[in-house]
């Protein structure tokens, strides 16, 4: 049983826990399979624990308790070099001293490889992140996004299974940013590799990962495909950290066929998908994104339709971004198309607005 | 300068070019006065207390004023004779001497001509100051009564050295700092293998203090690593047991080393009560080269560990777990990676230990004995008791050139290396 479980998964971690001080834990029972081939990303707020897990994988940290498996062996006692993890730092690493091809050709020199076979992987690699004439530069003389690209192809270079990359794209501006999610989605999709990957930046995770594990406090608050992540976050920290969220906080009424009613403290009743409640009578934090929220809803379009007052309305171009006080709480966000001309959108007036029980979630209080 | 040229895209008239650099160079000026202003109270002091200091005593190693400022009328009848003639000179420099030397006597500085002669020919002090005191009696003609007096003045060889040193500027403290003498015919050759002793002295400054050097980095370096590796607040704790030298005299720090190494001190008490080395035959640890080399590794130390410590401070963690990562083993990580990039604070360390090491004093002076004694101390030997400052100072301007010369090799070696890092 445990045996066939392993050989599925490529990367494991059974029960792992870390701790530094011996009296809090940062990482608290970590379980997660990472099949072969899978873009796995660890998202979470800083101290969150998702860098110390990947310390714990590269084997640069040790468990507290638990154990790592690595292709269906554990890698508990395995030095961090004899575990074929390719990695890529957070500041590239990349080392000063050498050039371009020299990085590259280190971990192909360490294995004792030929020069000419060396000299064929160095070019491959150059060519795969396009740096292909750059070979003879040092890494102080190349801009930030070839400095990435240098320390990508270098953990690829000698073909490991298994990459780790270490918010590897913090230091870049945000349009280099962008290029390199693409460009390391489409490495990872031409090579088959199995990337465990590390970011405190939403969007990256979700444009990258086949899989994303969000981490607070130790612990996966959930770990599921970027879509359902989004659409259906089971719990009101993942809801709140993945993306745009609109929160009411409520006492549940009633729960039925997983629809539940759960009543706002300015009296309104709001009905929801019951998905992670406690008991009837107890507080729920609903959680609703600004873009399932209509402006004018059609009848029988909405079957929650209440009326708000605009606090706000900024202008993004392609949609506003209204900010609205519903049922008492100022906070909300409704977000509108630019495409249709809305009455009533100034700042003071009001509108009905309204959003289907399907799209709204009746979640734990946080 | 670049960005102003983009702006215009080129299209500067040269009027306006011209108004531009004019405008810049004023700007720039007075920024250049305003630093010079703020440098200039310590400028003058250094210029004051150490720069013309130097410059005077570098200036004594080639300084020969006595013999033609205290024996003026010697000097003059000299120039016309021929010393390669074999003849001793005429009747009148013999009379131009005896003028000299009872100005001289009375004057009392007749002694100072004959302790500069002294230094190139024994006996010469006796012969001039012996030859003062009766000079005042004597009638001319003088040549035959001189030499009846003192047989040394019917010596060619005496009068040749006269000659010599009647110039203003001399190389004599030059030949004699490199063990070397002239002699009476102006040949210059090496002196006889007992009597050599700067050249020596010079070779084991050079490779004691390379000793020192090498004994402070290998002790410097893995403190240094073990520093720039752990937590800051611990490394500033133990920052301090680093500096703690550095705050107490050196003095007490010698003498601690004397009582530690001595005969009859701590360390040989203890092999001997252990029965490692048996009382008759206890070790030698002090008062001779080993003792000078402990304790200015000791003294050094700290030198050395600062400059490597700076530099690993700013080698990231990374980069050893990157070649880890990549296959390394811990060994080949730390040889590859490690290593080259802390070489800036290597050479800085070596280079600040080696300079301060071969010019030390007060250390060697102490706990070297005669085996362990560096050049310095004989400069100090020349400029207190000798009282040979010319030679101290000859002495000097060697040391100097020294590690200059090993300063430019350094930075002709590291100085590109430094950039690059910086970069």
């Amino acid at each position: 049983m445990e045996n066939s479980a392993s050989s599925e998964a490529f990367v494991r971690f059974d029960g792992v826990q870390k701790s530094y001080d011996g009296k809090i834990l940062v990482v608290k029972d970590l379980n997660i399979d990472v099949p072969r081939g899978e873009f796995l990303t660890m998202l979470g707020p800083s101290g969150s624990g998702k860098t110390t897990s990947l310390m714990m994988l590269a084997g640069f940290e040790t468990a507290t308790h638990g154990d790592i498996y690595l292709d269906g062996r554990s890698i508990n006692n395995v030095a961090p070099h004899k575990r074929g993890i390719g990695m890529v730092f957070q500041n590239y690493a990349l080392f000063p001293h050498m050039t371009v091809a020299e990085n590259l050709a280190f971990p192909l020199k360490v294995r004792n490889m030929g020069k000419s076979e060396i000299e064929q992987r160095v070019n491959r690699a150059l060519d795969m992140v396009e740096l292909g004439s750059f070979g003879d530069r040092r890494p102080a003389q190349l801009s930030g996004g070839q400095q990435q690209r240098v320390a990508v192809a270098r953990a690829l270079v000698f073909e490991p299974d298994l990459i780790l990359m270490d918010e590897p794209l913090g230091a870049l501006d945000k349009n280099l940013r962008e290029q390199m999610q693409y460009e390391i989605k489409h490495i990872h999709e031409r090579l088959g590799v199995t990337v465990v990957y590390v970011t405190h930046d939403q969007s990256e995770a979700l444009t990258m990962s086949n899989r994303i594990a969000v981490f607070n406090d130790g612990i996966i608050q959930q770990l599921a495909p970027p879509t359902e992540l989004y659409e259906k976050p089971t719990n009101s920290f993942v809801a709140q950290f993945i993306g745009e969220n609109n929160k009411l906080s409520g006492i549940l009424q009633s729960t039925q066929d997983g629809i539940c009613t759960v009543r706002l403290p300015s009296g309104e009743l709001v009905t929801a998908l019951d998905i992670n409640t406690d008991d009837i009578g107890k507080e729920s934090t609903l959680s609703l994104r600004p873009e399932r929220v209509f402006l004018d809803p059609v009848e029988g379009q909405c079957d929650n339709v209440f009326t708000g007052k605009v606090e706000e309305v900024i202008y993004l171009g392609d949609h506003k971004r209204v900010r609205m006080n519903v049922c008492g709480h100022d906070e909300f966000i409704v977000k509108v198309p630019n495409s249709t001309d809305h009455k009533g959108l100034q700042v003071g007036g009001t509108a009905p607005i309204g959003w289907s029980s399907k799209d709204c979630r009746a979640l734990d209080t946080i | 300068m670049m960005a102003n040229t983009v702006e215009a895209e080129g299209q500067l008239t040269p009027d306006e070019q011209k108004r531009l650099t004019s405008d810049m160079h004023r700007s720039l000026r007075r920024k250049k006065v305003r630093a010079l202003f703020l440098v200039a109270p310590l400028l003058i002091f250094i210029m004051v207390t150490f720069v013309s200091p130097i410059a005077t005593m570098l200036f004594r190693s080639i300084d020969n004023p006595q013999v033609s400022e205290y024996m003026p009328n010697t000097t003059a009848a000299l120039a016309s004779w021929d010393g390669d003639s074999n003849e001793l000179p005429d009747e009148a420099t013999y009379a131009a001497l005896v003028e000299d030397l009872v100005v001289g006597r009375k004057n009392h500085t007749i002694g100072k001509a004959a302790t500069r002669l002294n230094y190139e020919k024994s006996q010469m002090r006796s012969l001039l100051t012996g030859t003062a005191r009766k000079a005042a009696r004597l009638k001319p003609p003088y040549k035959a009564q001189l030499i009846k007096i003192n047989k040394g003045w019917g010596d060619i060889d005496n009068w040749r050295v006269i000659k010599r040193e009647s110039k203003p500027y001399t190389t004599s403290y030059y030949i004699a700092a490199f063990d070397m003498e002239t002699t009476p015919e102006g040949e210059i050759r090496m002196l006889p293998e007992n009597q050599r002793v700067y050249l020596q002295m010079l070779w084991r400054t050079v490779w004691m203090s390379v000793v020192i050097t090498l004994l402070t980095l290998l002790l410097g370096y893995p403190v240094s690593y073990l520093l720039a590796s752990l937590p800051m607040r611990v490394a500033n704790t133990l920052m301090i047991l680093v500096l703690l030298p550095f705050w107490t005299s050196l003095l007490v720090r010698t003498s601690s080393w004397i009582a530690l190494l001595q005969g009859q001190g701590v360390i040989n008490d203890i092999l001997v009560w252990f029965g490692l080395v048996n009382d008759e035959s206890r070790l030698s640890m002090i008062y001779n080269a080993t003792g000078t080399v402990i304790a200015m590794t000791h003294i050094l130390l700290p030198f050395m560990i600062l400059p490597l410590y700076s530099v690993m401070k700013t080698i990231p963690p990374s980069y050893m777990r990157a070649a880890r990562s990549l296959g390394a083993t811990p060994f080949t990580a730390f040889v590859k990676v490690y290593l080259p990039q802390s070489v800036p604070g290597i050479s800085a360390g070596a280079i600040l230990v080696f300079i301060l090491a071969i010019g030390y004093y007060i250390t060697p002076a102490l706990v070297g004995g005669q085996t362990g004694q560096f050049i310095g101390n004989m400069i100090a030997y020349h400029m207190q008791s000798s009282l040979n400052w010319g030679l101290a100072a000859a002495l000097g301007v060697v040391l100097l050139t020294l590690v200059l010369g090993i300063y430019a090799l350094y930075s002709r070696l590291f100085g590109g290396n430094n950039q690059m890092t910086l970069r």
